[in-house]
This record gives C-alpha cells, structure tokens and sequence, in this order.
C-alpha cells in the first residue's frame, strides 16, 4: 500500500531533496521503517535508538497527531497522508 | 393625515413606557438601549448602555442586540424618539422593550448614575474608519482595541509585522522585549528597524518606528534578557502575548509563565521557507508543551542565523500573529486554539492540524505544578524537590 509522506524543507536534504516520498506500509511503524530504509540518513531526525519517535517530531495522519490515534501502530490505507511536522523555534 | 403630536399619541398607545425610577433597577439585567445622536451621547450615557442612533436603528440593531426576546429599555433625551424607536423594535420582532419616560434628561435630574462615554476622537474616527465600518469590530470593537494590552516578544523577524500592524490598528499598550542591537543583516526581514538605526537599541527602534505611524500607541519597552527573574513581572497586566522569540528554551519558559498568569500566547515560529502558527489559551487548549513534550536537540534544530530564512516568510507568519491576537482582544471567530496553521511558501500552502490538551502534560494537566526556572537545552520540566525548592538537572 502506497502512502505519501510530506516532508518539512528541514528534512528534505537527507531524502534527495524531495518534498514528498511514497513509500509502501500497513502502519505508520512500516512506513516509517520502510523510509528510513531508503534514506538512511532520516533516521536519527525521526527515530530514537529504541525505534520510537522522537517525542519532538510531530506526525499526522491527515490532519491528526498519531500520539492521539495508535502512534507507530496507526493503520494506514492506500493513498493515505503523512506529514511530518519539524520543531521550530526560529523568530528573529 | 396625522399631525406630529397625533403621530406620538398613537405610538405611545402601542409601546409600553417606565419611569426612570422603575428603569433604573434593571440596569444590568436590560439591555439599556441609547437612540440620541452623537454629540448628545458625548455628553453623557447611562452606564453599559448600547448605543444606535434612531437613524441607524433598523440597520444595526440585529448586530448590537440579536436577541429579539432580551430585554430592552431604550431611552433618548426626553422619551419621544424612544417611544418611536420603541415600537420599530416591536416591528423587527423584540418582545420586550420599553422606552424610558422622560429620558436622560429625567434620569440626569434625578440624580440617577451616569458616565461621560469614552468616544473616539475626530481624528480617530477618520484612522479606524475602515474598521468601525466592519460590524464585528465597529466602534466599540475599535475602543476596545485602544483599551487592550498586547506584548510582543522579539522586534525581530515576527516581531516586526506584528507591531507594526498591531499598531496600526490601534492596539493601545504595546510591550516589546527584547535585548538586541539593529545589525544590517536583519533589514532584509526586520521591517521595523532601517539602515539609519544601525546599532540602535532594536526597542528603541521599534518604539520609533511605531510611535511614527501611531500616536494613539504606548509603546513600552524592555531593553532585556527574558529570563526566570523578570519574566512574571513583564508579562503581568498583558492580555495577549505574540511569541516571536528564537530559541526553545524561552518558549518553554514563556508557556510556564503564561499559564501561571492566564495570559493566551499567540505563538509563531519560521523556518527557512516554512512557518506554524498556532494559538496557546491557558487550560481552554492546548499548551506548548502539548504540542511539543520536548525540544530537539540544538544539531537537529538549527537556527535561523544558521540555516537562513526567506525575508518576506516571517511578514506572513508575523501577520498572522496579528490577526490571531486581534481576534482574541475582541473576541471574533475561530483563533486557532487547538489547532496548528502550516504554511509552506514553496508549496504555497496553508494546512491545519489539530493539537490537543495532553491531560498528563506536565505544565498544563491536572497533577501539573510549575516551576519558574531557567530551562537549558533540553528544557525538561523542572522537578520540585519536598523541601519546595527546584531540583537541578
């Protein structure tokens, strides 16, 4: 099943530039897994040691935060959204 | 065809009138509704009362009152052009309205309570026209306004547009922090600051360049460090906070602080070509630390001055910081409380998520206890140690 995710301009360097990435996944776990497997270098941004997200990288199935929904274990169908929500801090 | 005094006679027989003896109790409960022109209620009003000119009458009052079943004694100066105004309301369908018998001009001989309203000048009604045109802001929205007290933290990037609109519309208390000196390489986003204030204090600037476009503004600096020693007493007597600070671990300070005082934050935070904005209403949403329980790391989260930032980005963020907090001053709309604005100006999109209260958020849920305290890197929640004082981390 292929989903999409967005990702900010923060990340994007580490994924060839791209904005947007499809990748294949039944949970947002998979999906995660399956994108770190292609760009390697996503995973210290998005993944802790242990595999979980860091608590200051903020995902949303659609418009909802999947700390709310089933975290990593959110299920996912065809043609469902990701976006990846980096902590900014930046205002000067 | 009937003459004036036919005309009143037949009125009167169809609206009910009170003296001001009776109406004077249900000030509080009614809705006192002032008919007069103007200048006649320059002069004086009775207090709470709404005011619509008899001319205006038909056209304004569903916005001024929309419950055609409140109660409503409208009075003018003598009680004539009340009882007329009396019986257009029983037309537009109010069910329980009385005009005032004898007026103000009874009520004032009487001795009953009465104040000198606080009315825009000429000059302020020539500024804010555009505004007093809008029902939802109009001219008491515009009073209000005046009357409010917004801080600004940063005279930055989002700093910037905020003041200046915020000055523009006539926000009358505005508080700007912050401790830096105006450097060339801020002109390219800091439009409140120009090339002759060059090492400048960025307040003094800010105060300059606001007091310039807006007299009506108390601009009040503070030429300091926001930090756990002065952040409580700066913030005190706000009613709005736009956050346009530039590191973690004052955003965590000021959302400690903000909740202890109940102040709203309207926060806004860029990146490159990307910004959220979002809004932060003490225990009525969601808090920072709800939407973000922990900062990055300082190597994941590079700043601005590190990894750059499209001029015009914090122009968009900035205004939005403005609306936000206008919005809150007066009450209109949907702020966006419980909800996080993305805009991507590559995509040139704006998108919505939704943020929740975290009932076990360690600063906003309920076994939650704040600590005032400086916050490093990591801005983990201060512990508080049996003995009251804060553990150190």
């Amino acid at each position: 099943m292929a989903v999409e995710i967005k990702l900010p301009t923060v990340l994007r360097a580490q994924a060839d530039g791209q904005a947007t990435v499809a990748v294949d996944g039944a949970t947002v776990g998979e999906v995660f897994n399956a994108l770190v497997a292609r760009y390697p270098g996503l995973r210290g941004n998005l993944l802790d040691d242990s595999g979980s997200l860091h608590k200051f990288v903020n995902v949303y199935k659609d418009d909802d935060d999947i700390r709310y929904l089933d975290g990593l274990d959110t299920k996912l169908a065809d043609g469902d959204v990701l976006s990846i929500l980096p902590a900014v801090a930046g205002g000067a | 065809m009937a003459s004036f005094r036919e005309l009143l006679k037949q009125t009167k027989s169809e609206i009910r009138e009170i003296q001001p003896a009776d109406a004077e109790p249900r000030v509080g409960e009614a809705t006192f509704l002032d008919v007069r022109e103007l200048d006649e209620f320059q002069q004086g009003m009775i207090p709470g009362a709404v005011f619509i000119p008899r001319g205006h009458l038909e056209s304004q009052v569903e916005n001024k009152i929309p419950d055609r079943d409140a109660p409503v004694v409208v009075y003018c100066a003598g009680g004539t052009r009340s009882a007329f105004a009396a019986k257009t309301l029983q037309e537009l369908g109010y069910t329980d309205v009385v005009s005032m018998a004898g007026g103000f001009g009874r009520w004032k001989n009487e001795g009953r309570a009465w104040i000198t309203p606080n009315t825009l000048s000429p000059e302020q009604r020539d500024r804010y026209g555009r505004h007093i045109l809008l029902p939802e802001v109009g001219e008491e929205g515009q009073q209000k306004l005046l009357g409010a007290k917004v801080l600004l933290l940063g005279a930055g990037g989002l700093g910037s547009p905020a003041a200046l609109y915020l000055a523009a519309a006539g926000v009358g208390t505005i508080g700007i922090v912050d401790m830096d000196v105006v450097d060339a390489s801020n002109l390219q986003r800091q439009i409140l600051h120009n090339l002759e204030r060059i090492g400048d204090r960025k307040v003094d600037s800010a105060k300059k360049t606001l007091t310039a476009l807006n007299p009506d503004v108390d601009v009040v600096t503070y030429d300091v460090r926001l930090g756990a020693d002065n952040i409580l007493d700066i913030i005190d007597g706000y009613d709005v906070i736009v956050d346009g600070t530039d590191n973690f671990p004052t955003r965590y300070l000021l959302n400690d602080a903000s909740l202890l005082k109940h102040i709203p934050v309207v926060h806004g935070s860029i990146f490159r070509f990307e910004g959220q904005v979002t809004v932060f209403d003490p225990y009525n949403g969601p808090c920072y630390r709800c939407l973000l329980p922990e900062p990055p790391p300082p190597e994941l989260a590079p700043s601005c001055s590190e990894a750059g930032v499209l001029g015009v980005l914090p122009g968009i963020v900035g205004s939005i910081q403005a609306i936000e907090a206008i919005k809150l001053l007066l009450d209109l709309g949907e702020p966006l409380r419980g909800r996080l604005l993305a805009y991507d100006a590559l995509e040139e999109t704006f998108r919505n998520f939704k943020v929740r209260r975290d009932p076990n958020c360690p600063a906003c849920g309920e076994n939650a206890h704040i600590v005032i305290a400086e916050y490093d890197d990591l801005c983990m929640p201060h512990a508080v140690l049996a003995d009251g004082t804060v553990a150190a981390h």
